[in-house]
């Protein structure tokens, strides 16, 4: 299959599973796509979801461990990225963090993650993320924002076999991530945001485009 | 969960879950919505050659188990993993709240695993003062309610938003509301808390591949991947059946699990975990990380000749999905633990023969678990050996070992029938139904009218002088089946009367006896091959182009079990195979014989339903033909979403469960009416029998036909 073929076929097999897709021209427009999200998210509400319902004593507390200010994490960014964001975020009042994702249980506003590639024919993201807080931003992120570069998307997931076998080869841990966490246990009515972010917005970088 | 001590026990809560109506109408909608989004799914998708090769490649494994796990616990180790073996539950159990205790653990997460339901880790941890916390959201909902699972993808599908609203308001000590979304929210925000502070984090896993060491756990709402990655200690309790070669394997059954569970590509999230990850919450920075494999009866399954199948499992829950018992009664009256056509199999396995003696009954061997199984598991022909196990087990089932006794006497059982019209007489009169049945042996069963038996019987009124023609263009031997001969004749003769010009030869053997599928059906296999061996000795396939039947339940059970059943026997084997080669169905053989011409086609003389029979479309396959010759005769066909579903007969299943049965028949008739049609045809006289029953009783506005009587009414118009 052709490089734009897989890309569609990525595009409409996420957006069937409720992911946001947009394609972008270079890293530094995902960064600021990134920080608008971030920027354009109703504070409280869904930044601390779930704190506005009738909580028990200990759930309602960590709402309190939250600090109210937007915040995005950024693990495996690289250091002229995190400049990048750092001049953005400045302007728009978000904290960026990196490391200790896990005493922000409570809740990061969004988190804007690479992905290794990406399976066309089910709109799945690969991350390989053996490094605790990069797995944490995919997880308890409300929104997680995914750069993914048009050239890492593989048809099936046959032929990414060899490289998820290589990521296998240590000690791993390895992510395959398909639209928003969801759930249905409740009379089979879909609900979007269970245990994992709300929503998957997926930037993908064209090469053909970019360069 | 069953636990119900006898049939009479089992049977009150069966009744009790009939009367559930929130779950009937939600499994009901499911049922519906789950044909159509599996459909989907595999769109473009070779479903029949992936099921193939997930088979194969489990059968493969499963006869490698020693090999593969050796090979997982040195890869995983290598990576920092405990790798522990537990040959039972108990051992499994003790193992882990003995991994609790040496790392000081207290508080546990745990995500959804079967192999955990199975074992009752939660209870014994409990027990042993660990506070353990379910995370997936249907889970937790039914521990807040101490139940087991009502499903094993979705174990809250018995509940409603009121039900789990009520348990929140009682969990929070707040007012809830009902809207789903917010619950969701509460839950989401009441159990990250539990990720925050547990120090142990429990999952299962639905793959364990050997070459790399790796586990693969699925799930969409992304708590698998908090309890592997908050706590500092992660176990996993994987069943030996999990081991797979290679990660292409893994990937390759991964592309059918979904799919077949719930109609989806793939689960929101795969997590692959290898070895020992950093960990912050760790004080060496690197996870605990035990897995503890459960063997609990499965490797000696897999050195079983006929059950190392049922190790092919991947959990996906689709017999359950597709199951019309499971559809009226929901899990928690369908399974001991595990439920489905599978929950049937694996609780004798996993939790002894008397928690499944009642269950493995429950079946009506419609076999629309194994045409869904992505595995390609014979769930039904498992069913049955487990069944047969059982039985033996309790010498002189009453029942079973009698009527093999007479079926087996084709003499004596055919004496009984012809006796059996003068005793109905003050019964029935002559109105075709047996009117006054005795209500001490009968009060459940008066959900259907039963048909009497027929003054003069088939055999009794064959003539073969009509079919020999001199340069015959296919020889036949007419498998007339005892339903048709004693009790639906006409039947019979309608469909021979069709064929007067067809040009063939029919041959009515009349030491033909019982197919022996009832005997079949109630475990007594010794007896069925009797049979099988008694009617391949007097029809000679060699002599015949085909053997016909008008019967969907014995052609099914002569093609496809007489080579079964007889497989051990070198002296026959052969030519049973001959002989399920020859087997056809009425209705197609009447497409192959061109006897239905289309000059009534498109007449819409009646509009006109059909049933398709369990061994029709699913036993034998055939699907086409009938929809075909209702057209051609001149009927307007009108389908209906529910065609392929049983009738709730299945032989004996009505007499042992006449609840279930009439709450099948009930829902089946409603469809048809919804359709509008005048007439519901289909071909096998056990369905006739079920449907017919059912439409007088209860003066449905549609007659009830057999093929041959449809086509015979159509075509006699002209």
């Amino acid at each position: 299959m052709n490089p734009q073929k897989l890309v569609a076929q990525f595009e409409q097999k996420a957006r069937a599973v409720s992911a946001v897709v947009k394609t972008m021209a270079g890293i530094d427009d995902a960064l600021a796509y990134a920080v608008n999200v971030c920027a354009q998210k109703k504070a409280c509400a869904v930044l601390a979801s779930g704190c506005e319902y009738a909580l028990s004593g200990p759930a309602e507390e960590l709402c309190g461990l939250k600090q109210w200010e937007k915040l995005m994490a950024v693990p495996n960014l690289s250091a002229p990225d995190i400049e990048t964001l750092t001049v953005l975020c400045r302007d728009s009042g978000i904290g960026l963090i990196r490391q200790g994702l896990a005493a922000y249980a409570g809740g990061i506003d969004v988190g804007l993650t690479m992905a290794d590639f990406a399976i066309a024919a089910t709109g799945t993201l690969v991350l390989n993320c053996p490094d605790e807080d990069l797995r944490l931003a995919t997880m308890i992120s409300e929104v997680h924002v995914a750069v993914l570069r048009s050239e890492d998307i593989y048809a099936n997931s046959d032929d990414a076999a060899d490289r998820l076998a290589g990521f296998f080869a240590a000690s791993d841990y390895t992510a395959f991530i398909t639209g928003a966490s969801r759930t249905a246990d409740i009379e089979r009515v879909l609900t979007l945001g269970v245990h994992g972010p709300l929503e998957l917005h997926v930037l993908i970088i064209d090469a053909s485009t970019s360069s | 969960m069953q636990t119900a001590d006898n049939l009479r026990q089992y049977r009150r809560q069966l009744k009790a879950a009939l009367k559930n109506e929130f779950q009937r109408t939600a499994l009901d909608n499911f049922a519906v919505a789950y044909r159509d989004g599996r459909e989907a799914s595999f769109a473009g998708i070779d479903r029949t050659g992936l099921i193939e090769q997930i088979g194969t490649l489990k059968d493969v494994a499963m006869a490698r188990l020693d090999e593969l796990f050796d090979q997982f616990r040195e890869k995983a180790e290598a990576a920092g993993a405990i790798v522990h073996m537990a040959r039972s539950d108990t051992e499994a159990n003790e193992l882990i709240s003995r991994i609790a205790a040496e790392n000081n653990c207290t508080r546990i997460v745990k995500s959804k695993s079967m192999t955990a339901e199975e074992t009752l880790l939660n209870h014994f941890l409990e027990n042993q003062g660990y506070e353990v916390i379910e995370t997936d959201l249907g889970e937790w909902i039914i521990q807040l309610r101490h139940e087991g699972p009502s499903h094993m993808v979705m174990p809250a599908i018995h509940l409603s938003r009121n039900d789990v609203s009520r348990l929140f308001s009682e969990v929070t000590g707040k007012q809830q509301d009902t809207d789903i979304e917010k619950l969701v929210k509460v839950a989401r925000r009441e159990l990250r808390q539990r990720f925050v502070s547990a120090d142990m984090g429990i999952s299962g896993a639905n793959f364990a591949i050997a070459e790399t060491g790796t586990l693969g756990i699925v799930s969409n709402e992304g708590n698998v991947r908090l309890v592997t990655t908050m706590p500092r200690v992660h176990v996993a309790l994987v069943g030996i059946d999990k081991l797979i070669p290679t990660v292409s394997e893994a990937l390759l059954v991964l592309s059918g699990l979904p799919r077949n569970a719930t109609g989806q590509a793939i689960t929101s999230y795969v997590t692959w975990i290898t070895g020992a990850n950093p960990s912050a919450a760790s004080d060496t920075g690197k996870k605990k990380m035990h897995i503890v494999f459960l063997d609990n009866g499965r490797s000696a399954m897999a050195k079983n000749p006929v059950f190392a199948q049922a190790l092919r499992c991947v959990r996906c829950g689709a017999c359950a999905n597709v199951c019309p018992i499971y559809r009226m009664v929901g899990g928690h009256a369908y399974g001991h633990i595990y439920i489905g056509a599978i929950g049937l199999i694996l609780t004798y396995f996993f939790h002894g023969r008397d928690k499944d003696k009642n269950l493995i009954e429950n079946c009506l061997n419609c076999q629309a678990c194994k045409q869904v199984c992505v595995a390609g598991i014979d769930l039904p022909r498992l069913i049955r050996e487990v069944q047969k196990q059982i039985i033996g087990g309790e010498k002189g089932l009453l029942l079973a070992s009698m009527a093999a006794y007479v079926l087996k006497r084709r003499r004596l059982f055919h004496a009984f029938l012809r006796s059996g019209r003068y005793i109905q007489r003050p019964l029935a009169g002559k109105t075709g139904y047996i009117r006054h049945l005795p209500e001490v042996f009968f009060k459940d069963h008066k959900f259907k009218m039963l048909p009497a038996l027929a003054e003069k019987p088939f055999r009794d009124r064959w003539d073969p002088s009509r079919f020999s023609p001199a340069h015959p263009k296919y020889k036949i031997a007419l498998f007339s089946g005892c339903l048709q001969d004693f009790v639906y004749p006409e039947q019979l003769e309608a469909g021979l009367e069709l064929l007067l010009t067809a040009n063939v030869r029919i041959d009515f053997i009349p030491e033909q006896g019982c197919c022996g599928l009832p005997l079949y059906m109630l475990g007594e296999h010794d007896a069925a091959a009797d049979l099988a061996r008694w009617n391949i000795g007097h029809i000679d396939p060699k002599k015949y182009d085909f053997i016909l039947t008008l019967c969907a339940s014995c052609g099914s059970h002569m093609k496809e079990n007489y080579p079964y059943l007889l497989e051990t026997d070198a002296g026959v084997r052969e030519r049973a195979g001959q002989f399920a080669e020859k087997v056809i169905d009425y209705s197609s053989f009447m497409v192959l014989a061109g006897s239905v011409g289309t000059a009534n086609a498109g007449t819409k003389t009646a509009k006109a339903a059909y049933h398709a029979p369990c061994h029709l479309c699913r036993g034998l396959g055939v699907r086409r033909a009938p929809r075909a010759l209702l057209e051609n005769a001149g009927y307007e066909y009108v389908p209906n979403d529910e065609e392929e579903t049983c009738c709730g007969l299945g032989g004996s299943y009505s007499f042992k469960f006449p609840e279930v049965s009439s709450a099948i028949l009930d829902k089946k008739l409603g469809t048809v009416a919804e359709t509008g049609a005048e007439i519901l045809v289909t071909d096998c006289p056990g369905c006739v029998m079920q449907l017919r029953g059912g439409a007088v009783k209860q003066e449905r506005p549609f007659r009830v036909l057999h093929m041959a009587e449809a086509l015979k009414a159509s075509l006699s118009h002209v």
